[in-house]
């Protein structure tokens, strides 16, 4: 580590280079760290909690068609389930279409949609409101700070799904560490007000078990329970089920994989290429060295050494960059759940500085190894 | 004078390690360009292509697609014999009443399962469409057997000739693969309509009409006698506004693309800045040659500029090489107007390929132009003495 003043000497004297090479790693591993942490959260986010015991039932032949309400009664009774919920997405139009006035609205059952989704919080006395007040609703946090809603406010739904209006009245609003985007409304309301041939419809059962151990069991219980029924279901796990909607918008996971590749092979290609114009310059320096009895291997070090500084700078600056930006896209109106806690978790910072140590590493080997093995006259003959 | 261009070009091919790699890192940037591009462009292919400007499409009052609209049989008798409907040969209006539902489907890509659409239809709404077979032939009415879309046949194995498909009561067997050209079409499976709304248990309330008009005017027309009759509570509207609607569903892939383009293209541009300062470093002495021979700062930094364009240029034409393989690869997107996936192929088309060239040099251009100037503002007599 002696070495260690001639190194830093050396990344420092050409700074235009250095501060251009480490801009192109930075921005380009921040990109790659994005991506890295997007496909992070789609794929090995560790379900909080309250998410590992909950299950999801829909229809098998599509999420769009609804199944018997008869089917609750059933699955409560099967061992290992504590407690379940309908719950019916109702889509429909606040005020209008445009993207301000979208949130998701729900229909529920008002007793059981706070025992199952345990995170959600809201005050008791509002709890006991919706409860009793048929035509009564509750809306997340962040909705109501969006919408400017009261408690109290009139919010008037007209149906795209189901047909005709629904008037309701705010008669609460929850914090949810799993998003605050919803509206729930009682489902009792939306059956009265459906013509006598919809009713008696669930949209999905989310069924939270008495422990994680039982999760497996009842997904393949409630399946076979109604296989030879009319309608079939499919039950899996809340984040298989929150996955299934990241795979609708195509094939993702291919395209994250390839466009990570791509980041990668050009942070490589950009660095290889500064680092060996960098070296031909000095070939008569190395010479020189050589001359004053350094040794190939202590020459090959050094210079591996200063390229490995560089794009761990370029690294550092990266990481920074791309955990702003994990910051911007969970502020973003997302609709897919696990986007709206993106966050750069510190195993994929640390992967990306690895990444960018090995590229540091990779792209400086041929260069420096080439210039170790120049013999000395030539390198001090050498004019470029 | 202009210093001549194959200078320049002689330069990059000398150090052709050099430009080689600086020309990939601009390729990747503009691949991955183009890959956006051709996916987004494939899919408004698809849906664009989709209908007739004389359809006109009947969903019910408040939907905003066919999977949540509802129209009865009676709704569509009134419907029939509106004014300005053409006639087929037999003299019967060309309206037809069609159901449609979603399938989930396990995919290539998702074994998990894909919503697909499901269109229960008559022999007029598929002479209305103009679907071709491919192969196999169409299913029988009142028989539980199906005609794919030649997508859907190639990205989902159980839906093709000879395959069975489970959902509504029973089993349903796939006896042709039919083509509707680019439309989205190609994406949903056919079955008679009879037989679907009953597995679906709602014979009396099917989805949508279409309706063909005699021409453009009667199209405008019948929209508006639609939207005014109180009898039907219905909203018309034109076959191909309604799938216009839904190229929104390339949105977000046009954005993340366009994202990460922007991001790589700012990571090579420094990159091209790079390879140029080397360069102009390693050329002083052949700079000061250039204006001792008489050539102007103006043409030195001109001459620099266009190098940088070149070398750019280069990494544009490898980056389109590098995405043709892609031409006709077929994906589908899911959209959530009709809940379901429209699949399509990518086209990387001229225009498409002409945009990463540009885009490429436009890199090559901000890169280039302050070593350019650097060039250019070399003392003389500094640039001839240097080593």
């Amino acid at each position: 580590m002696k070495h260690f003043p001639m190194i830093l000497k050396n990344v420092w004297r050409n700074r235009r280079r250095t501060v251009l090479t480490v801009l192109s790693i930075g921005v380009s591993l921040c990109l790659l760290g994005v991506l890295l942490a997007i496909y992070h959260a789609f794929y090995f986010a560790d379900p909080t909690p309250e998410q590992a015991l909950r299950l999801v039932t829909r229809n098998s032949v599509s999420l769009v068609r609804p199944m018997p309400q008869a089917y609750r009664e059933k699955i409560r009774r099967m061992p290992g389930v504590r407690d379940l919920v309908i719950e019916d997405w109702y889509g429909g139009q606040y005020i209008d279409d445009k993207a301000e006035h979208q949130f998701a609205r729900f229909a529920t059952d008002p007793d059981k949609i706070f025992v199952v989704r345990s995170e959600m919080k809201m005050p008791d006395a509002q709890k006991a409101d919706f409860i009793r007040e048929r035509t009564a609703c509750i809306v997340g946090r962040s909705v109501a700070d969006k919408q400017k809603f009261k408690v109290g406010d009139k919010i008037i739904l007209k149906g795209d799904i189901y047909p005709g209006t629904i008037e309701l009245t705010l008669r609460g609003i929850y914090d949810s560490e799993q998003g605050n985007d919803t509206l729930y409304f009682n489902r009792e309301y939306l059956e009265q007000s459906l013509p006598e041939r919809r009713r008696g419809n669930a949209g999905i059962f989310t069924i939270l078990a008495n422990s994680v151990e039982d999760v497996p069991r009842i997904e393949k219980a409630v399946d076979a329970e109604f296989r030879n029924s009319p309608t079939q279901t499919k039950t899996e796990s809340e984040s298989a089920f929150s996955l299934s909607f990241v795979s609708f918008l195509g094939n993702i996971k291919a395209f994250l994989l390839v466009v990570c590749a791509a980041v990668m092979f050009t942070i490589l290609l950009v660095s290889a290429n500064t680092i060996a114009m960098s070296v031909r310059e000095r070939v008569r320096e190395v010479g020189v060295l050589k001359v004053l009895g350094f040794t190939r291997g202590v020459i090959l070090g050094i210079i591996l050494t200063e390229a490995v500084m560089v794009s761990l700078i370029g690294g550092v600056l990266g990481v920074f960059l791309a955990s702003l930006m994990t910051g911007a896209i969970r502020a973003m109106p997302a609709f897919l759940d696990q986007l709206k806690h993106l966050s750069l978790t510190p195993s994929v910072a640390l992967l990306c500085l690895a990444i960018a140590a090995v590229i540091g590493l990779v792209s400086a080997f041929i260069p420096a190894y080439q210039a170790s093995r120049i013999p000395i006259l030539d390198a001090l003959r050498s004019t470029d | 004078m202009a210093v001549p261009i194959s200078y320049n070009w002689r330069n990059l091919v000398v150090r052709k390690t050099t430009t080689l790699m600086a020309a990939l890192g601009i390729a990747l940037t503009v691949a991955v360009l183009l890959a956006m591009l051709s996916l987004v462009n494939g899919l408004k292919t698809s849906l664009q292509s989709t209908g007739s400007p004389l359809d006109v499409m009947v969903l019910r009052k408040g939907s905003t697609a066919e999977l949540t609209s509802s129209v009865s049989r009676q709704d569509f008798q009134v419907l029939k014999f509106k004014p300005g409907i053409a006639r087929d040969k037999a003299g019967q209006p060309e309206a037809s009443l069609e159901m449609v539902s979603v399938i989930n489907l396990a995919s290539v890509d998702a074994p998990d399962g894909i919503n697909v659409n499901l269109r229960g239809i008559s022999p007029i709404g598929i002479e209305m469409r103009n679907l071709k077979l491919v192969t196999g032939r169409w299913f029988t009415e009142g028989r539980r057997e199906v005609v794919v879309g030649e997508s859907i046949s190639k990205r989902f194995p159980a839906a093709r000739m000879g395959g069975k498909l489970r959902f509504g009561h029973g089993d349903w067997d796939g006896v042709g693969v039919m083509s509707g050209g680019q439309s989205a079409v190609n994406s949903e499976i056919l079955g008679d309509l009879n037989q679907v709304s009953s597995d679906f248990d709602r014979s009396e309330f099917l989805s949508s009409a279409l309706l063909r008009a005699t021409d453009e005017v009667a199209a405008d027309a019948l929209v508006k006698n639609i939207s005014a009759d109180q009898r039907v509570n219905a909203d018309p509207l034109l076959e191909t506004t309604y799938y216009e609607k839904q190229t929104s569903a390339a949105a977000p892939i046009q954005f993340l693309g366009t994202f990460i383009a922007f991001i790589m293209a700012v990571g090579s541009s420094f990159a091209a800045t790079n390879t140029m300062y080397a360069a102009i470093a390693r050329r002083s002495k052949e700079i000061g040659t250039l204006r001792v021979l008489g050539f102007s700062q103006g043409s030195i930094l001109l001459s620099f500029f266009a190098e940088s364009v070149l070398l750019a240029g280069i990494g544009g034409i490898i980056g389109c090489l590098l995405v043709l393989p892609l031409n006709g690869f077929t994906t589908g997107i899911g959209n959530f107007t009709t809940f379901s996936e429209t699949s399509f192929s990518l086209r990387v088309s001229p225009q498409i390929m002409l945009y990463g060239v540009l885009f490429a040099m436009l890199l090559g251009a901000v890169g280039g132009f302050f070593p350019a100037r650097a060039a250019a503002k070399k003392e003389i007599m500094a640039a001839l003495r240097s080593v």
